[in-house]
């Protein structure tokens, strides 16, 4: 018996939608025990499949053929009474975001008691105990406290712990984890897998794990299902699918992902160090203070004693976890946000403290590129508008800037008749490459770009990270380049720093960094990596 | 916690000095001489400016005005003109039908308003959603006096099941106390259960769009709690600011309903001091209702830490 059968499973689409099926044919098992894959881009159907086991599905999205089978009992068809017994009973479901999938007003021992009420007959006490155990199972530190705190009071690990805990209180057969850890940092995200695994083999929970991630199925599966547009495409054990792939899909996902191995430059931008210096900061701080009323100053602080400096045609790339002040740094550089001490030096003129009338005529030299492209585009204006509103606030005739944006468009391997066109129109890697083509129609020296290829699928990522490498050898630009992810980091930087807490760790040429690191957190990112030592098919 | 408490408590000075001010400028500025109206039609000039001297009229209004504060600030709101009687006495006396009604009113706008707001984001684009929508359209656009007239007509002539109008006070016996409060305070708690009903749909749609739902779902809740405990809990804080902004203006919305269902509240007394051009009753009454606003305001500031673990002052 399969804990979980889905057998030619289709989904359908509200009409007019880019494809008339969410999920077209699926079948698949997931065996008491077994770890199965679900992998594919964003759009590919793995969360809808996903939802339509957990009967989650909004009605728009109707189950039109086939079967679910849990534990040999159908059920895409039972009434929602039914469903509702069996969630968390006999299955659950973890899901991507836990800053937002917990209840923001109900504390996180009121949240796992609540699937205990309405699923056992268990009395207060009993409960309580159940949820004592459950949260020590999942590792969480001083569980009293936890049990009484609000999410909002946890760490994002913490929160997922809480979630898992919630999830398999009742001992289900099936947990369905639906990107449990991209929204984590590498270290937590390591943490986290290995406790799924972990309580998953003590348990014999079948898994069904939705990830785009192809370092995390290295990392946790038995077993790969690869999804795209709606078709499953391949399905086989993790090592043949990530090694032997049939499917050219396959290939060309497992081909994008980027490795951990610094690429070897082939044209080797000669005298690169004699470069002239573009950006310059010396001991830059940003502390952040809480005033009060009465009572102590609270202050953070995100950014201390910064030094680096990026020279024409280089990329720095700065690394760190989330909270250790990368994007404060990227934010002070185009001036965002107010440096609290130290120098910003671009091209030798310190603008760190310049007030805003002088710094104008410089801010055209800097430009960022942000990581949501689907939120940093105004969408009631043309993409061809908001490429050229920079320019025309520095007084390039509107002639000259749209000719410049066609030229741009063309540049990023856009149709220039993209530009009267409105954002919505376009994917998420399109969005981006306007973002792109925005930030250099001012002509930039510097070209910041904060988790700019972050929120992209891989295949989408890999062809960013290409036009941007492109760019910046052809224009000679110089990039400062903010990441949480060493793969991409590994492929794009120049130069590396690390940063932890607001400071830089560790600084240096990218090979020296990513091949004999020498600082124990940056050792301890490497080895948080998914998939690090997996060896993926080559193309 | 406690500061913010101190500090909200100190910024209601301020406030109420600034209403203080500008009600006694504007009522010395506007045209009506109370001494005439005392006086009658019959009076003299002489009797006339011997009422005005009595009432301390013919003083400098800036003298006027340093009298009145000081007395102010010693907890002593002055005597009316009209009544003849300390306006601290009067509004005491005619606080509690506005109090019983506005009660009244708020209560039943929330328990209808609440459940009819979640009903329609839960069933959101239904038939249900779309006529309590443009009902409540209607609700906003009819003014009260028509309304209450037309449930005074249904209610208690045609069908007699209610008084028509008059007030009971609480002590003659809560049954006879609350028959005459139900018409007028449905007729005014219609504009709030638009209000509230609007809102409470609105920020409910919201937090029903939102990941903790799906887990609620999820986790195989029944549907009502996940409305209740999880959408509507998550979505309280603008309701509950409506509700405060709600019975903030219900003070003043009474003047009306006061007036046509014939109670004896603060807001017949308004008009009436209104009328009288009674200074020191229209100072003191709006000076009270200034007080009960940046109360009110308080309190519900303060319930958003009950609401939102996440709030801290």
């Amino acid at each position: 018996m399969s804990v979980l059968a889905l057998s030619g499973l289709t989904i359908g689409l509200p009409a007019g939608a880019e494809r008339p099926e969410a999920a077209s044919r699926v079948s698949l098992t997931v065996e008491r025990g077994e770890i199965v894959c679900l992998v594919g881009e964003s759009g590919s159907g793995k969360s809808v499949i996903a939802q339509s086991v957990m009967g989650l599905l909004p009605a728009s999205l109707p189950i039109r053929a086939g079967t679910i089978s849990l534990m040999d009992e159908n059920i895409s068809r039972v009434p929602e009474a039914r469903l509702r017994q069996l969630r968390t009973t006999r299955m659950s479901m973890i899901f991507q975001e836990p800053m937002t999938a917990l209840n923001p007003v109900m504390t996180c021992g009121d949240q796992i008691e609540e699937v205990l009420r309405f699923h056992s007959e268990m009395r207060l006490p009993e409960r309580k105990r159940k949820i004592l155990d459950i949260v020590r199972e999942v590792a969480l530190p001083d569980p009293q406290r936890m049990i009484a705190s609000y999410p909002h009071q946890l760490s994002g690990g913490q929160r997922q712990r809480i979630m898992i805990a919630m999830a398999l209180v009742l001992d289900p057969a099936l947990l369905i984890a639906d990107e449990p850890t991209t929204a984590l940092d590498v270290t937590t995200q390591s943490q986290i897998l290995t406790l799924i695994l972990e309580l998953q083999k003590r348990h014999g929970t079948g898994v069904l794990f939705i990830t785009h991630d192809f370092g995390v199925v290295a990392e946790i599966a038995h077993r790969v299902a690869v999804l795209r547009l709606g078709e499953l495409v391949e399905l086989g054990p993790r090592d043949e699918v990530l090694k032997r792939p049939r499917h050219e899909y396959t290939r060309m996902l497992i081909g994008s992902v980027p490795t951990l191995t610094p690429k070897m430059r082939p044209h080797a931008r000669p005298a690169l160090q004699d470069a002239p210096l573009v950006l310059e900061t010396r001991e830059l701080c940003k502390t952040y203070a809480e005033r009060r009323w009465l009572g102590p100053r609270r202050e953070v602080r995100a950014a201390q004693d910064v030094t680096l400096e990026v020279r024409r045609g280089q990329t720095l790339g700065i690394v760190g976890e989330s909270g250790s002040g990368k994007s404060t740094v990227a934010r002070c550089i185009v001036r965002l946000v107010e440096p609290s001490g130290g120098q910003i030096r671009l091209g030798g003129v310190d603008i760190a403290r310049m007030p805003a009338r002088t710094l104008r005529p410089l801010r055209r030299r800097v430009q960022i590129v942000f990581q949501d492209p689907y939120r940093s585009l105004n969408p009631r204006r043309t993409v061809g508008e908001a490429i050229i509103e920079g320019p025309l606030n520095y007084g390039v005739p509107r002639r000259e800037a749209l000719e410049r944006a066609r030229r741009l468009m063309e540049l990023v391997r856009m149709d220039a008749q993209a530009l009267a066109r409105y954002p919505h129109q376009f994917s998420g890697g399109q969005r981006q490459r306007i973002c792109i083509a925005r930030a250099l129609a001012m002509e930039p020296e510097l070209l910041v770009a904060d988790e700019a290829v972050s929120a992209l699928d891989v295949s989408v990522q890999a062809q960013v990270l290409q036009l941007l490498e492109e760019i910046r050898t052809r224009l000679d630009l110089a990039m400062l380049f903010i990441t949480h992810d060493l793969r991409v980091a590994a492929q794009v930087c120049d130069h590396v720093a690390v940063m932890q807490r607001g400071r830089i760790v560790e600084y240096g040429a990218a090979e020296e960094v990513f091949l004999r690191p020498r600082h124990e957190y940056t050792r301890a990112l490497f080895d948080a990596a998914p998939g690090r030592g997996f060896a993926f098919a080559s193309t | 916690m406690l500061t913010f408490i101190l500090r909200r408590i100190a910024a209601t000075v301020p406030v109420l000095l600034i209403v203080a001010v500008l009600v006694f400028l504007v009522l010395r500025l506007a045209p009506g001489d109370p001494a005439a109206i005392l006086a009658g039609d019959a009076a003299s000039t002489e009797q006339i400016a011997r009422i005005r001297t009595g009432l301390g009229l013919d003083r400098p209004i800036l003298a006027q005005f340093g009298i009145w504060i000081g007395n102010v600030l010693q907890g002593d709101l002055g005597e009316s003109f009209y009544y003849k009687t300390k306006v601290a006495t009067l509004i005491g006396q005619r606080l509690e039908p506005t109090l019983a009604l506005s009660t009244l009113t708020i209560l039943i706008a929330v328990a209808v308003a609440v459940p009819l707001g979640v009903l329609a984001a839960w069933r959101f684009g239904g038939w249900f959603d779309r006529a309590l929508m443009g009902l409540s359209v209607l609700g906003f656009s009819v003014p009260v006096f028509v309304l209450a007239y037309i449930l005074i007509y249904v209610v208690s002539l045609r069908l007699g099941l209610l008084p028509v109008q008059g007030y009971q006070r609480i002590g003659d016996g809560f049954w006879t106390f609350l028959r005459h409060l139900v018409l007028p305070s449905v007729t005014l708690s219609v504009i709030y259960i638009a209000l509230i009903a609007r809102v409470t749909r609105a920020s409910v749609l919201e937090a029903l769009g939102e990941d903790y739902i799906r887990t609620a779902r999820a986790k195989g809740l029944p549907e009502i709690r996940v409305l209740v405990h999880h959408a509507l809990a998550n979505a309280a804080v603008p309701i509950v600011t409506v509700i405060g902004i709600g019975i903030a203006l219900l003070i003043g919305g009474v003047v009306v309903t006061e007036s046509v269902y014939a109670i004896p509240g603060l807001g017949r007394l308004t008009v009436d001091a209104v009328l009288a051009r009674d200074f020191p009753t229209i100072q003191g009454v709006i000076l009270f209702f200034s007080f009960a606003y940046v109360l009110i305001n308080f309190l519900i500031d303060l319930s958003y830490v009950f609401l939102d673990p996440r709030i801290r002052y």
